[in-house]
């Protein structure tokens, strides 16, 4: 602990890695499954602010929220995956990030919503306020503790490698190399990728309640694009051949601005500059040791070859 | 005012506002139909245009149509780059289109951060005003409708760029070369089509559409902020989905029913369902009629 | 045993099949023949519900499944190979097998989680039967090797092997021998009446004619979506229509 602390690893920054690497797994499943999708973040806000209103308003234990934001998120996910995963690699990615966006609109207005809901119904023009727009809710105790963290992190570690090595996980795999043929195997697309959309939300849920009792502030536009391009991140530095490189990108992702302090500012431009050049140079990310060897024979190949010129490839 | 003017003049804005966004949702359609990627970077280069536009006014103390040519210029040379950094060497590789849009996604948060420190090493904030006088202030009255200039150069200005655009696809060897690629990259470069030039070309067309957009959205709100590309980021997407993805007349069509569903939405219900109504508009395209209103539905391989 | 009746697809303005009326009996090993775009893929995807027809009917054991989607089919008891070779390239050998039987766990996901006994006893059962096909296709040697790196030959056996694995009646073998050498076609023959011998029943598309006179028990010709001879092999290489067919095709089969 001491040595973390002298980088500049707090048991706060620490909390906020394990955030992290549960958000990456939540992209990661539905990575895994072929389909990209950019709704986590979404997801991640409709867990932290049921979770917390369950905690908030009905004294619920931090479990029980937990419990209450992944079932939320899980139960919003399957009217939104039935249509939406019909749709293919660019054409989802954009009707995800329009969800996103629904949610983090749906949760600025949702105090007038209801107010004028009640009012068409009962008449009554009542001042409704829950979530307070874009000021959020505030003052929220802080209840998630490291261990909680490190516990649900090795729990879903557990199922999804039972999952990989399930008939669902197998299906999972087979539908990202080859839906077409994955459906003639006997699988039932469909209801793979809903039930791993729903999969990947309720993960996304638990992040959020997490995050909501670390930060003690939830406004929605912490939920917005940008978080969803965070968690991506996570995702493309870690790799996702494994289940491990969501949880290592996670971490890393987190725990760097801290360790080199002159980088906060530059905070922005690191995270993009992840996302492109792991995607070109290094595709399957951090772990993934099929891809760090053909950089390195590339590498290689490189330095014999200098000088020459390298045909145009069209 | 009775609600007829009331409504010319909303109709008026639409218009105006419409435009930008069809400048905008050009490029995405453009690089779309003819690299079949979606490069989400594009509105990094519509932000870009802005700035470059207030840095030539600012510094150099260019006039507005040179600093609108340098912006278009920049904008389309960043394009460029763009297309040299995130997307050639993908594609050389033959990753999925997927890995294109997450390049590009990373590319604009480079972009956009990279603007962020420098508005706030040059200004010590993170927005900056257009230098009074660029254009002219006094609105010009119509009977009793009152038109501020700024949307009428809008709307001359984008107009004439969309034609010219045409144009140049429609009508020209180089608009014939990037129709050929579009249509097949094989066979065009077998043709002797200079595939990569092509691209080049496209990402260049593209980013000065965008650029231009850019600009002429800074100046219509008189102000330029790194972040201004992610409000109209996703209505380009909406734009362009609607209209058909890849479909220049779609991007066009998009960018106007989009501005037109935004100021009626504005003025029924308010500004704050503003932005919900567009997405619902994108969501039920998508389930409906994925290939728009002028596309054509992809081929189902088997 | 399978049974089209009438079966129609167009794409836009082009009849792909118009009005094809077929059996395929009990049993038996049936021939799809063809020139070039005659739309034998076409039907073998209708069958197998990767596309469905205009209009018409599919019967399989008596039930329709012209508008059943292909996981459907597939557990109804028809299992396909593919023109260009479709393996899941970055699984095993073995555990394409795996995925192959699919449809026939029964474990559920929980089972799987919590380490049940069933779920251990099934998947013994899967990676036991995955074996059986290895070694009757003679893969066992790749067993764990990814099955993008196999030989061609090989990833053609174990593509048959998987469509085997989801416990078929009916088979479609698509073009199983293209690009394979005269000694491999013969060989994927002996396989096939093999399987016709222990009482599976195959619809099997060819170019190549060898194959066909070695396999099939009776033949139809497709042309221009149109079914326009069916018989045995004799009397179809000795049909004035299909050799008219064939004509200008530089293809040499058929006469």
């Amino acid at each position: 602990m001491n040595f973390l602390g002298s980088i500049g690893i707090s048991e706060a920054v620490i909390q906020f890695m394990l955030v992290n690497a549960i958000l990456g797994l939540s992209i990661y499943v539905t990575l895994y499954t072929g389909m990209f999708t950019l709704a986590n973040a979404g997801f991640m806000a409709i867990g932290a602010y049921t979770g917390v209103l369950l905690t908030q308003q009905l004294d619920w234990p931090l479990w029980a929220g937990v419990i209450g934001g992944m079932v939320a998120a899980g139960v919003i996910a399957v009217p939104i995956g039935l249509p939406v995963l019909r749709l293919r690699d660019i054409y989802l990615a954009i009707a995800t990030i329009g969800f996103g966006e629904v949610v983090r609109i749906v949760l600025l207005n949702f105090d007038q919503i209801v107010s004028s809901l009640i009012e068409l119904t009962t008449g009554e023009r009542t001042r409704f306020a829950l979530v307070n727009g874009a000021r959020g809710i505030r003052g929220i105790p802080k209840l998630t503790e490291t261990w909680h963290l490190v516990f649900f992190v090795l729990l879903l570690a557990y199922v999804l490698y039972r999952l990989h090595r399930s008939r669902l996980g197998r299906a999972m795999a087979a539908i990202r190399q080859d839906e077409l043929a994955a459906a003639n195997m006997g699988i039932d697309v469909v209801y793979v990728k809903n039930v791993v959309f729903v999969l990947g939300a309720m993960i996304a849920g638990a992040a959020g309640v997490f995050s909501g009792h670390l930060t003690r502030i939830i406004t929605p536009d912490a939920y917005g694009f940008s978080q969803a391009v965070d968690i991506l991140a996570f995702a493309v530095l870690g790799g996702t051949s494994t289940l491990v490189g969501p949880i290592v990108g996670g971490m890393v992702l987190g725990a760097l601005p801290e360790v080199l302090r002159f980088m906060q500012q530059y905070r922005g431009l690191f995270n993009g500059l992840v996302l492109l050049l792991f995607i070109v140079y290094l595709p399957g990310g951090l772990i993934n040791p099929a891809g760090w060897s053909s950089l390195w024979r590339q590498a290689r190949r490189e330095r014999s070859s200098q000088g020459e010129t390298l045909p145009e490839a069209s | 005012m009775d609600s007829g003017q009331q409504f010319l003049q909303q109709l008026i804005n639409a218009l105006s506002l419409g435009t930008i966004y069809s400048l905008f949702a050009l490029g995405y359609a453009l690089v779309f139909s003819v690299l079949g990627v979606l490069n989400l970077a594009h509105s990094a280069i519509f932000t870009a245009g802005a700035v470059i536009g207030l840095l030539l006014m600012r510094y150099v103390n260019a006039s507005a149509p040179v600093a609108f040519l340098g912006a278009m210029i920049g904008a389309g040379l960043l394009g460029i780059i763009l297309e040299w950094i995130a997307f050639r060497p993908l594609r050389k590789r033959g990753a999925p289109r997927i890995s294109q849009l997450i390049s590009s996604i990373g590319a604009a948060i480079l972009i956009v951060n990279g603007f962020q420190l420098l508005f706030q090493s040059l200004f010590g904030r993170t927005e900056e005003y257009f230098p009074r006088g660029i254009v002219a202030e006094q609105p010009i009255l119509i009977g009793s409708l009152s038109i501020q200039p700024i949307r009428l150069i809008i709307l001359v200005v984008s107009l004439a760029l969309m034609l010219l655009l045409q144009f140049l696809v429609r009508r020209t060897k180089v608009g014939m070369a990037m129709r050929s690629v579009a249509f097949n990259q094989r066979t065009s470069s077998l043709l002797g089509v200079n595939v990569n030039w092509v691209f080049m070309l496209t990402f260049f067309l593209a980013g000065a559409l965008g650029g231009a957009g850019g600009l002429l959205y800074g100046l219509s709100f008189s102000r330029v902020t790194p972040f201004m590309g992610q409000d109209i980021a996703l209505i380009g997407l909406t734009a362009i989905v609607l209209g058909g993805m890849g479909s220049i007349q779609g991007a066009v069509l998009g960018g106007f029913l989009v501005a037109i569903f935004q100021t009626f939405s504005i003025a029924l219900g308010g500004s704050s369902y503003r932005d919900a109504f567009v997405f619902i508009i994108l969501f039920l395209i998508l389930l409906v009629r994925p290939q728009g209103l002028l596309g054509q539905p992809e081929q189902n391989r088997a | 045993m399978l049974e089209l009746k009438n079966v129609s697809r167009n794409f836009g303005g082009l009849q792909a099949l118009s009005n094809v009326n077929m059996v395929v009996p009990k049993g038996r090993v049936v021939g799809l023949i063809g020139p070039n775009g005659a739309g034998k893929t076409t039907l073998i995807n209708n069958i197998s519900g990767l596309d469905h027809p205009n209009s018409g009917a599919i019967l399989f054991e008596g039930v329709d499944l012209c508008k059943a989607p292909p996981h459907v089919v597939t557990r109804a008891g028809i299992a396909r190979t593919y023109q260009n070779i479709r393996l899941f390239g970055e699984m095993t050998v073995l555990e394409n097998l795996l995925i192959g039987q699919h449809g026939r766990g029964r474990a559920t996901v929980f089972e799987a989680l919590a380490y049940l006994p069933r779920y251990r006893r099934e998947e013994a059962a899967l990676r036991e039967r995955a074996r059986t096909l290895l070694e009757r296709f003679q893969l066992e040697r790749f067993a764990h090797m990814r099955a993008s790196a196999l030989p061609y030959g090989d990833q053609r056996r174990l593509e048959m092997a998987r469509a085997l694995a989801t416990g078929p009646k009916l088979l479609l073998l698509d073009e199983p021998t293209a690009g394979m050498n005269p000694a491999e076609t013969s060989a994927l023959g002996e396989q096939v009446l093999r399987l016709r011998d222990e009482g599976m029943t195959i619809l099997v598309i060819e170019h190549d004619m060898s194959l066909i006179r070695q396999v099939c028990d009776e033949i139809y010709v497709l042309n221009f979506g149109q079914i326009i001879a069916h018989g045995d092999p004799d009397e179809i290489s000795h049909n004035p229509l299909v050799i008219e067919a064939y004509l200008g095709e530089e293809d040499d089969g058929a006469a």
